[in-house]
C-alpha cells in the first residue's frame, strides 16, 4: 500500500488543502507545517493555475494571491523539497500545468516530465479536477511508473459506468465531492453530503466490509470534501461512513483573513493549527460514534 | 459515436461533475442533430427561416471588387436576426436544451452578440436565461447588455481577471457545475469539451451550405478563397465547413493581431488574440487546442480592440485544420481593423462588427491572395461597436475615419 493509503489505515484521515505560495512563499511554508502539527494525515498542496474552473471565490482568491506573489511550477517543487513535514503530499492542480511542464532532459509535452519532477521533489499523489477518467490514461501510466497515486473526484452526478471507470483507475483515495458546484466553505452540511454518503455505503457493500477492503491492494478509502467547515461537519461525515475529510476553503479563509488584516504569519499559522486540530478531532469523534462494524477476519 | 478528437486536439477536460451532462449532451447531439430524431433538425431549420430570417443573401460587393480586382462576394450574416451569425448556434442549442428537457439556460458572452442571440432564442422558446459577461466587455458593448436585458435575460458581471471572455467562460462553467441537472450551457463558439465543437460547427455550417450554392449560382464557379475572422472560430468553421473538402478553395482564418504579436511573459499578457498564428498546444476550457500561454502553461491575458475576438484559445478543429495546412491563419491588428471598419462603412454602406472588420482588413492588405472569386463572411453588424469605434478612432490617426466634429460644434474629439 502507498503511504497515502496507509494514512487512512488507523482511523479517519484529515486531509487539508492550501494553495502553495498564498500569500507568499515563506508564510505558505509555515502554514503547511502548521497543518501537519495540527494533525493532518495527508496534505493537498495546490499548484495555482490561472483558470481554476472548479474553485469558488475563496480558492480563486488564494490562487490569485499566490500567482501575484510569483508562484510557478518550478518554485512549487522547491517549496515541496524544503518542507519539513512527515505526511504524504498530494499535488492538486489543473492539467495544462502538468501537460506543459518540460525539463532540460525531457522536452516532450505530456505528463511524464512533471510526474518525474514531482516524484523527485517528494509528491506522492495527484488530484486534477479538470481531468476526467476519459482523458487520464497518460497521467495514470506516468504515475504508475513512478509509484505515485492518482486520486479521482467522484461527483454527486457520477454513477453507473462512470463510477466503474473511475474506480478502475483511482488509487490513494477517492475524493467524494459532497455537493454539486465549486469549492467553498458552507455553514451546513448539505443534503447532497448525505446522498454522497449513501452512495459511499453502496460501494462498501462487500462481503468483507470496508476495513478488510482497505487492506487489499485495490481497496481505496473514500474521503469527502467540498463545503466542510467545522469539527462538527467532520464528525457527522465520518460518523456517516467516510474514511476521511478534505478541507480547503475553511482553511484558506483563515489565510485570506490574516492577509487582509496584515496579521503576522505566526499568528495565522497558530489559527490554522487550531483549526486543523478541531477538524481532526471532529473526524476522530465521528469515528468513535460509528455503529461498530460486524467482526470479520 | 461522434469522435471527440481532431487529430490530437479536442477531448473532454472538464470536472467530473459535468461529465454526466456532457455524455447526455453527446447522446442528444447524436440523436437530434445527426439523426433528426423527433424532427429536431426540421424544426431548427424552420425556426432559423421564420424567426432568424435565413437564408441570408450572398451579395456581390461592387466597390470592393473593383478595388481588389476580384469578384468579392459578401455572405451577409449581419442580416441574420440579432445582427450576427451567433443566432444559428444559439437557436440550435436552446432548442436542443428544450428537447433534452432542461429548464434553464446559461451562456457566456464576449462581445455580447452570443449573449444577445441566446437571450433572443431563450425568449423565443420560453426558457429562462442567465448570461455571464466580463466587466470590461460590459462597458465596451453596452447596447448588447441592454438588448439582453430587454429580452428578459439576467446579465451577471464577472469581475475577476481582465473581465473578458475567458473569465466569463470560467464563471459560466462554475454555474453549470452547480446547476448541471436542470441547466444547459449554451457555449458561444466552437470551443469547449466535445461535443460542443462539432455541434456548434454543425449549427453554423448553414453559412457555408448556403454560400457554396449561392456562389455557384452567382459566379458560376467555386470561389478561390473564403475569408472569415476567428475568435473562438464559430463563424469561421461555419463559413469553412462546406468548403473544407473543396481542395482548391483557400481558407483564411483572420485573427486579431491586437497591438502587437509580441508577448510579455513577465506580465502574462499577449497583446493580441492570435492563438492559431502564434499559440502553443495546451488544455483550456475543456479542450486541447492552440493557446496563448506562458512557458509554464499559465493562460495569458489576450487583447483585441474587438471583444468577440479577445480570447486566448480557439476551436480545436481549426487548430487541427491549421496543422494540416488546410486553413491558413493570418492576423490583422487593431489599427488595420479599425481602418477596415470605416472603409466598409463608407464604400459599401455596411457597418460591420469590429470582429468582422478584421477579415476585411486582411483582404485590403492582401488583395493578391483573394484569387478571382472570394467570399468574405460578414459575421455581424457593427451597431454594438459604435461607441468603442468612436473612442478608439479618436485615439488614432486613421485615414479612413470620418471626423465627428458634428458632435461638439467643430471642436474635434
Ligand atoms: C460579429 C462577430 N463575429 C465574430 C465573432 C467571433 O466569434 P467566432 O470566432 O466564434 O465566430 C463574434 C463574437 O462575439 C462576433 O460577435
Amino acid at each position: 500500500m502507498s503511504r497515502i493509503g496507509e494514512a487512512f489505515a488507523d482511523g479517519p484521515a484529515f486531509v487539508p488543502y492550501l494553495a502553495v505560495g498564498d500569500p507568499d512563499y515563506e508564510s505558505s511554508t509555515a502554514y503547511v507545517e502548521a497543518l501537519a502539527h495540527g494533525g493532518a494525515d495527508v496534505i493537498e498542496l495546490g499548484l495555482p493555475f490561472s483558470e481554476p474552473v472548479a474553485e469558488g471565490p475563496t480558492i480563486q482568491g488564494a490562487v490569485t494571491r499566490a500567482l501575484d506573489a510569483g508562484m510557478t511550477p518550478g518554485k512549487y517543487f522547491e517549496f515541496v523539497e524544503e518542507l519539513d513535514v512527515d505526511v504524504p503530499l498530494v499535488c492538486m492542480t489543473y492539467y495544462n500545468l502538468i501537460y506543459q511542464f518540460t525539463t532540460d532532459d525531457d522536452e516532450r509535452k505530456g505528463p511524464r516530465p512533471f510526474v518525474e519532477r514531482a516524484a523527485e521533489a517528494g509528491i506522492e499523489g495527484f488530484v486534477v479536477p479538470d481531468l476526467p477518467a476519459e482523458e487520464a490514461d497518460p497521467l495514470r501510466e506516468a504515475c504508475d511508473d513512478h509509484g505515485l497515486d492518482l486520486v479521482f473526484i467522484v461527483a454527486p452526478t457520477t454513477e453507473g459506468e462512470r463510477l466503474e471507470r473511475i474506480m478502475d483507475r483511482v488509487s490513494g483515495y477517492v475524493y467524494v465531492q459532497a455537493r454539486l458546484g465549486v469549492t467553498g466553505a458552507r455553514d451546513d452540511v448539505s443534503d447532497r453530503t448525505d446522498d454522497a454518503l449513501g452512495r459511499l455505503e453502496d460501494w462498501d457493500v462487500s462481503e468483507q466490509g470496508p476495513e478488510a477492503r482497505r487492506t487489499e491492494s485495490n481497496g481505496v478509502p473514500k474521503a469527502v470534501g467540498f463545503g466542510i467547515k467545522t469539527g462538527k461537519h467532520a464528525e457527522r461525515i465520518v460518523e456517516g461512513g467516510a474514511d476521511g475529510v478534505i478541507v480547503g476553503s475553511a482553511l484558506v479563509d483563515i489565510v485570506a483573513e490574516g492577509h487582509r488584516e496584515g496579521r503576522p504569519a505566526e499568528a495565522v499559522a497558530a489559527d490554522l493549527e487550531a483549526k486543523a486540530r478541531e477538524l481532526k478531532e471532529g473526524a476522530a469523534s465521528g469515528y468513535a460514534q460509528r455503529v461498530p462494524e460486524p467482526e470479520h477476519t | 459515436m461522434s469522435t471527440s478528437k481532431f487529430g490530437e486536439y479536442g477531448g473532454q477536460y472538464v470536472p467530473e461533475a459535468l461529465m454526466p451532462a456532457i455524455e447526455e449532451l453527446e447522446d442528444a447531439y447524436e440523436r437530434y442533430v445527426l439523426d433528426n430524431e423527433d424532427g429536431f433538425m426540421d424544426e431548427f431549420r424552420r425556426r432559423l427561416r421564420d424567426f432568424g430570417g435565413r437564408p441570408t443573401p450572398l451579395q456581390h460587393a461592387e466597390q470592393l471588387s473593383e478595388r481588389y480586382d476580384a469578384e468579392v462576394y459578401l455572405k451577409r450574416e449581419d442580416l441574420l436576426h440579432g445582427g450576427a451569425h451567433k443566432l444559428n448556434n444559439a437557436l440550435g442549442q436552446v432548442l436542443l436544451a428544450k428537447y433534452m428537457g432542461k429548464d434553464r439556460i446559461v451562456a457566456e458572452t464576449g462581445a455580447g452578440q452570443h449573449g444577445t442571440a441566446t437571450a433572443m432564442a431563450a425568449a423565443h422558446l420560453g426558457m429562462p436565461c442567465e448570461v455571464y459577461m466580463g466587466e470590461r466587455d460590459i462597458n465596451r458593448q453596452r447596447p448588447n447588455v441592454f438588448r439582453m436585458r430587454l429580452n428578459g435575460a439576467a446579465v451577471n458581471t464577472v469581475t475577476v481577471g481582465r473581465g473578458t471572455l475567458k473569465e466569463a467562460i470560467n464563471e459560466t462553467m462554475r454555474d453549470w457545475a452547480t446547476n448541471v441537472e436542470d441547466t444547459h450551457y449554451v457555449i458561444g463558439s466552437v470551443v469547449g469539451p466535445h461535443p460542443f465543437p462539432v455541434m456548434v460547427r454543425d449549427f453554423q455550417a448553414v453559412i457555408s451550405e448556403e454560400a457554396r450554392e449561392q456562389v455557384r449560382e452567382r459566379a458560376g464557379r467555386p470561389p478561390d478563397s473564403v475569408l472569415a475572422c476567428a475568435g473562438g472560430g464559430s463563424n469561421t468553421m461555419g463559413a469553412f465547413h462546406g468548403f473544407v473538402g473543396d481542395e482548391d478553395v483557400e481558407l483564411y482564418a483572420v485573427e486579431a493581431g491586437g497591438s502587437s504579436l509580441e508577448v510579455d511573459e513577465e506580465e502574462g499578457v499577449a497583446p493580441n488574440s492570435a492563438s492559431l498564428s502564434t499559440g502553443d498546444e495546451g488544455v483550456l476550457h475543456g479542450a486541447r487546442t492552440k493557446l496563448l500561454q506562458d512557458s509554464n502553461g499559465q493562460i495569458m491575458e489576450s487583447h483585441s480592440v474587438s471583444s468577440g475576438l479577445d480570447y486566448a484559445g480557439v476551436g480545436p478543429e481549426l487548430a487541427h485544420l491549421v496543422d494540416e495546412e488546410r486553413v491558413t491563419p493570418v492576423t490583422v491588428d487593431d489599427d488595420r481593423a479599425l481602418e477596415a471598419f470605416h472603409r466598409l462603412s463608407q464604400e459599401e454602406g455596411i457597418i460591420p462588427a469590429l470582429e468582422t472588420a478584421h477579415a476585411f482588413g486582411f483582404a485590403h492588405e492582401n488583395p493578391e491572395q483573394l484569387g478571382d472569386v472570394t467570399v468574405i463572411n460578414v459575421s455581424g453588424r457593427g451597431d454594438k461597436d459604435l461607441e468603442s469605434v468612436i473612442e478608439e478612432s479618436a485615439k488614432r490617426d486613421l485615414s479612413a475615419a470620418p471626423d465627428m466634429d458634428v458632435f461638439d460644434g467643430g471642436a474635434g474629439l
